[in-house]
């Protein structure tokens, strides 16, 4: 008997809140259906790591996060799957759309001056703006390359807030555009692209992204690796595996081992209030971004641009390209912006990585390395 | 464990170091606009070159 209430009364209240939280995470996931298949493992995870003297924490999470999370190792190989879901068609047959996909970053280092006022390590500051990036994979292993005390709450952050884009992106984008730019339409010229092309294009990315950046080596080769086996044409087994089986597993790995930064210690701080706020503020920065650099080309273009598809210009694919779709069929049901938006969402998806890149470019360079 | 209590007195508002970090914005911006700048050319001279 004495066993039994030691172990019960070994609970204090910052582990029943982190309990707490992780079963709101594992509500989001299956009640609203926020990012499923991250915020359930990571949700239960939570919970394991929150039970005091679990054997779960110090055991096989804390061995999976060393496996596939500390070395970036999961978010890499979630990267091959992710590549081999996309389909660079729209944006190969238009490939200006991808400035879009560049300007839509400004929320990353708009985040980056943000957070520096709250936290001195760059470390940190340069991680938790990464949450701009609106891209899971990339944010974890950035914050881990970092080495960021604040993983755990980034992760949250970054999945919640891409979950949100649906909440958070349509209100931004209505603030920043009249009507009439809502109506604006953009013809889309159906063009074929050869298998040459779709073939080089996977290649010449990661090339041109290594050669100038070479700390985005890993993030854009394996996400471009994936995208290479899906149109090569002869690999068509691996193909379904890296985007369906590889992905899946990797993904519930990759969920359930964040939950090792998931305790009351490392989580339970204003610290993470304050991350899960620049979180937000890195979302909508990005969408603005987007929207007024597609506004700005409007002064110098002949055939003007729908200034909403610039809000697709963030990593959170496809959600934002339907959501702009959407919203343009909202005001003009005629008005047909899917495949530009697609288009420019999966540029941000380049983008994104490329940004990642950048941060660690920056922060190797402060580290004197 | 008064973890909160602890972060409120460890959190420092230097409002400074937004105009400090200026610099990484500029040139993050520049450099992702460069990098996709190539890409778009690379990729207009393979559809070029490919096109069917």
């Amino acid at each position: 008997m004495e066993i039994l209430y030691q172990n019960l009364l070994a609970f204090d209240r910052y582990d029943l809140i982190m309990i707490g939280i992780g079963c709101l995470l594992v509500y989001l996931a299956i009640v609203k259906e926020m990012e499923p298949s991250l915020l359930l493992p990571m949700g239960f995870g939570t919970i394991l790591v929150n039970i005091p003297f679990s054997d779960a924490l110090v055991g096989p999470i804390q061995e999976l996060y060393h496996a596939g999370i500390a070395n970036e190792l999961f978010p890499l190989l979630l990267f091959i799957g992710i590549g081999a879901m996309i389909d660079f068609g729209p944006l190969l047959t238009n490939p200006k759309l991808m400035l879009f996909g560049a300007a839509a970053q400004f929320g990353i280092f708009f985040t980056l001056c943000m957070a520096s006022m709250f936290f001195p390590d760059f470390r940190d500051f340069f991680s938790i703006a990464i949450i701009g990036a609106a891209d899971g994979p990339t944010s974890i292993a950035v914050a881990n390359k970092l080495g960021s005390q604040y993983v755990g709450a980034i992760t949250v952050a970054a999945y919640s807030y891409m979950a949100l884009v649906p909440v958070i992106q349509p209100p931004v984008i209505k603030l920043l555009t009249t009507k009439k730019e809502r109506m604006i339409r953009m013809p889309y010229e159906q063009k074929s692209v050869s298998k040459k092309t779709r073939i080089l294009f996977p290649i010449i990315i990661t090339v041109v992204a290594s050669a100038i950046i070479p700390q985005a080596t890993a993030l854009i080769g394996f996400l471009m690796f994936g995208n290479l086996i899906r149109e090569c044409g002869v690999l068509e087994s691996l193909s379904s595996t890296a985007q369906n089986v590889l992905a899946n597993l990797i993904t519930i790995f990759l969920g359930i081992s964040v939950a090792f930064n998931m305790t009351a210690d490392k989580f339970l701080q204003l610290d993470t209030l304050l991350i899960m706020g620049l979180g937000l503020v890195a979302f909508i920065v990005d969408t603005a971004g987007g929207v007024l650099f597609a506004k700005f080309l409007n002064l110098f273009m002949k055939n003007k641009v729908n200034p909403m598809i610039g809000a697709a210009g963030i990593s959170a694919f496809p959600m934002s390209g339907r959501i702009v779709h959407k919203m343009a069929q909202e005001e003009d049901p005629q008005n047909f912006l899917l495949m530009h938006s697609i288009g420019v969402n999966v540029s941000g998806q380049i983008a994104s990585v490329i940004a990642g890149g950048i941060i660690l470019n920056i922060a190797a360079k402060l580290m004197g390395g | 464990m008064n973890f909160l209590t602890n972060t409120a007195v460890n959190i420092d508002f230097n409002p400074m170091a937004f105009v400090d970090n200026l610099k990484y914005m500029g040139v993050g911006m520049l450099v992702i606009f460069v990098v996709i700048g190539i890409i778009i050319l690379a990729t207009k001279l393979v559809n070029y070159l490919f096109s069917e």
